[in-house]
């Protein structure tokens, strides 16, 4: 019998390949107006169709999507790195997803309220099935203006959440004063110096807020604002906090590899998120690096602009970050 | 291109085959010896005759989402499986499906049955299925003897080869019980990281599961001794005892890698690799159930049959097709069952009597 379907299949299953489906990771304390969020999300008119991995089957979705009951079963990685720890149920299911029929534009994982995202973020490098088929394009954190102090001062996750975050969303904007919602802004750059944050009455936002920004694209980091990396020199005392460095001479690759290689592996635990743009000597592209936790990634990203100066940025988000030390650090990267 | 109209013989003169409609999640034959059945992701099973392959297949939908899991039933003529819609089933070549058990919101990831053979006729046909961290267990009406309850998701599930034992892979080790016992208390197998599959040794000598971590790992059920089998490039997701249990197959490499399970393997020993050559991965194996050939499946679609004395290989079907994700044989070792992600099926029959 000739195979009447197979080119199409074939060429089906090529396409597939280049066709990551993006996954969203929705994080925020219990209250904070994720669900909510979500809620909008769904029930919006988008034409689209999503699958949500959720760890409380509740009031949920809308018939077009799948709703997917997951346990969050973080386990540690038996690779010499402490703190790489993955979600192996994400593992399993993104897998079964695979299997259906039917294409999603988008999967949206909900993680419970005291979650650390890291175990959520690492999974998305470290399983090739994973890697092979869906990319991470961002940690959405939804926090609420009013109880966000609060939370700040009795749960760790908190200050967790809005470090991993590529986008903030500062709900219940309507329950707090003026001053107040500018001090709990300065609280969150103090902490994320580089997601921006989008202010919201009952998690009301455009749905392209907060889907597919791309936020792990390598050639995105340019967005870095050198604006937030000037602007962190004054201190609040939170546990964890953002740095940035400036460099002007060109980076000498090698030494930066191996400064920046036993950085992470010595401080990975406590360096949650690095993000820079690099300036290479002999380069004309600029380089664009990004880690969580010990994992690392990067590559040439396009040419420097003719009017964007040539300096080296280097962003850290973590807790016990010493400056003086990580600037002579990034400083010594520089060619003699 | 003659050598792809070689590496197509078995299948054009032995087989029947057709694209069916979604990813090809399994393949399972019935106890009767008239059907193989391949389970889909659209929730559909496709059953071919093996007395009239290339006659209309007949298919049903059985389950609201993809199907996960499938084996053989334990009774003649049916098929059992396990979906994404929370939902345990039989159906049978005929078109009659009934729920065995509804998990809710959980996956039906695993499913596992056993039938004793010949001469055993007084041992219990037992089914099981694993939903989230549970094992449920039934008896051949379907009714449920017990749930048995495990630290983390249940990973894989594997009867030993006279239906006494099951056991669970998960986070941290594996588990495995007694399923007619009075108090269910699971021997415990411990070893740390992400276990995502298992199998017993035909003998019931030795436990092995595949692990996140690119490698296997295995415990001496006599000693406790582990076994690692490490060295892989990519998730050994496949694993397959020989019949005597001396060999034990797995995927992940571009070789089917086969560890000894004798002579005091597989510790300190490397490895047999048979197939290499290519830079494709194997997906999926399955050692024949009466003989020492091995099955095996690559990620471009590529169908071969190892023999291990010898190291003789015999293709059976060309790349092209969709990486293979299914690959059984009957219980009499004369029927290979063919799948791949892009949903190709295909029987092929290798009885001597057949041309």
């Amino acid at each position: 019998m000739p195979d009447t379907n197979q080119a199409a299949a074939l060429n089906a299953a090529a396409a597939s390949v280049t066709d990551l489906i993006p996954v969203t990771v929705l994080t925020g304390y219990l209250g904070a107006g994720k669900t909510t969020l979500l809620n909008r999300i769904l029930t919006e008119k988008h034409g689209k169709k999503y699958a949500v991995i959720v760890n409380e089957f509740g009031e949920l979705g809308v018939d077009n999507d799948l709703v997917v009951d997951a346990d969050e079963e973080v386990f540690e990685m038996n690779n010499g790195c402490i703190c790489c720890t993955v979600r192996g149920d994400l593992i399993r299911i993104l897998g079964g997803l695979m299997k259906r029929k039917e294409r999603f534009d988008g999967i949206i994982i909900e993680t419970t309220g005291l979650a650390n995202p890291a175990p959520v973020a690492q999974t998305f490098f470290v399983d090739e099935g994973v890697r092979a088929r869906a990319r991470l394009d961002a940690i959405v954190t939804v926090v609420d203006a009013k109880n966000l102090p609060a939370r700040l001062a009795d749960s760790a996750e908190a200050a967790a959440q809005i470090a991993f975050a590529d986008v903030i969303l500062l709900n219940k904007i309507d329950l707090v004063t003026h001053q107040e919602l500018t001090a709990v802004e300065a609280r969150i750059r103090a902490i994320n110096a580089l997601a921006p944050i989008i202010r919201s009455e009952r998690s009301g936002v455009p749905v392209d807020a907060v889907l597919g920004r791309n936020a792990f694209d390598l050639s995105r980091i340019l967005a870095l604002d050198p604006d937030f990396l000037e602007s962190d020199e004054h201190e609040h005392n939170e546990d964890i906090a953002s740095m940035s460095f400036t460099v002007s001479r060109p980076i000498d690759p090698q030494k930066f590899n191996s400064w920046i290689g036993a950085l992470l592996n010595a401080k990975g635990g406590d360096i949650l998120r690095t993000k820079g743009i690099l300036d290479y000597a002999g380069e004309s592209r600029r380089y664009a690096f990004q880690a969580v936790h010990m994992i690392a990634d990067g590559d040439f990203i396009g040419p420097w602009k003719d009017d964007e100066p040539r300096q080296s940025r280097l962003v850290f988000i973590g807790r016990d970050l010493n400056r003086p030390q990580l600037r002579r650090g990034f400083e010594s990267c520089q060619v003699a | 291109m003659s050598q792809t109209l070689d590496a197509e013989t078995l299948l054009q003169t032995r087989g029947a085959h057709r694209m069916l409609d979604a990813y090809v999640v399994g393949a399972a034959f019935e106890r009767g010896g008239e059907f193989a059945a391949f389970a889909l992701g659209d929730g559909s099973l496709h059953f071919a005759s093996l007395g009239e392959p290339k006659e209309d297949w007949k298919n049903f939908v059985v389950h609201d989402g993809a199907i996960l899991s499938v084996a053989s039933d334990v009774v003649a003529g049916a098929i059992v499986t396990g979906g994404d819609d929370g939902d345990f089933r039989r159906t049978t070549a005929t078109g009659e499906s009934t729920t065995l058990a509804d998990l809710g919101s959980k996956w039906v990831e695993h499913v596992a049955a056993y039938a004793p053979g010949r001469g055993r006729e007084r041992d219990a046909s037992t089914l099981c299925c694993a939903a989230g961290r549970q094992l449920h267990v039934f008896d051949a009406a379907g009714q449920r003897l017990k749930v048995l309850e495990h630290p983390s998701t249940v990973t894989g599930i594997a009867f030993d080869a006279r239906g006494k034992r099951v056991a669970a892979s998960h986070y941290n080790g594996a588990s495995v019980w007694f399923t007619g016992a009075k108090t269910d208390t699971p021997r415990r197998l411990e070893w740390k990281g992400s276990h995502t599959g298992i199998s017993l040794h035909p003998d019931g000598e030795a436990v092995v599961t595949t692990m996140q971590e690119n490698s296997l790992h295995g415990w001496r059920l006599s000693d406790g001794q582990h076994m690692r089998m490490s060295g892989y490039p990519t998730k050994p997701l496949s694993i397959s005892f020989s019949r005597t249990g001396r060999w034990l197959a797995s995927s992940g490499a571009d070789t089917v890698v086969l560890w000894p399970f004798f002579g005091g393997g597989p510790m300190g020993k490397a490895p047999t690799e048979l197939a290499g050559g290519g830079s494709v991965v194997v997906t999926r194996v399955a050692f024949n159930p009466r003989s020492e050939v091995v099955a095996a499946g690559f990620a471009d679609g590529r169908v071969i049959l190892g023999e291990i004395e010898g190291g003789r290989i015999l293709p059976v079907m060309a790349p092209g097709r969709g990486p293979v994700s299914a690959l059984s044989w009957n219980e009499g070792g004369s029927h290979l069952a063919i799948g791949t992600e892009t949903g190709f099926a295909g029987i092929i029959d290798l009885s001597k009597g057949n041309k």
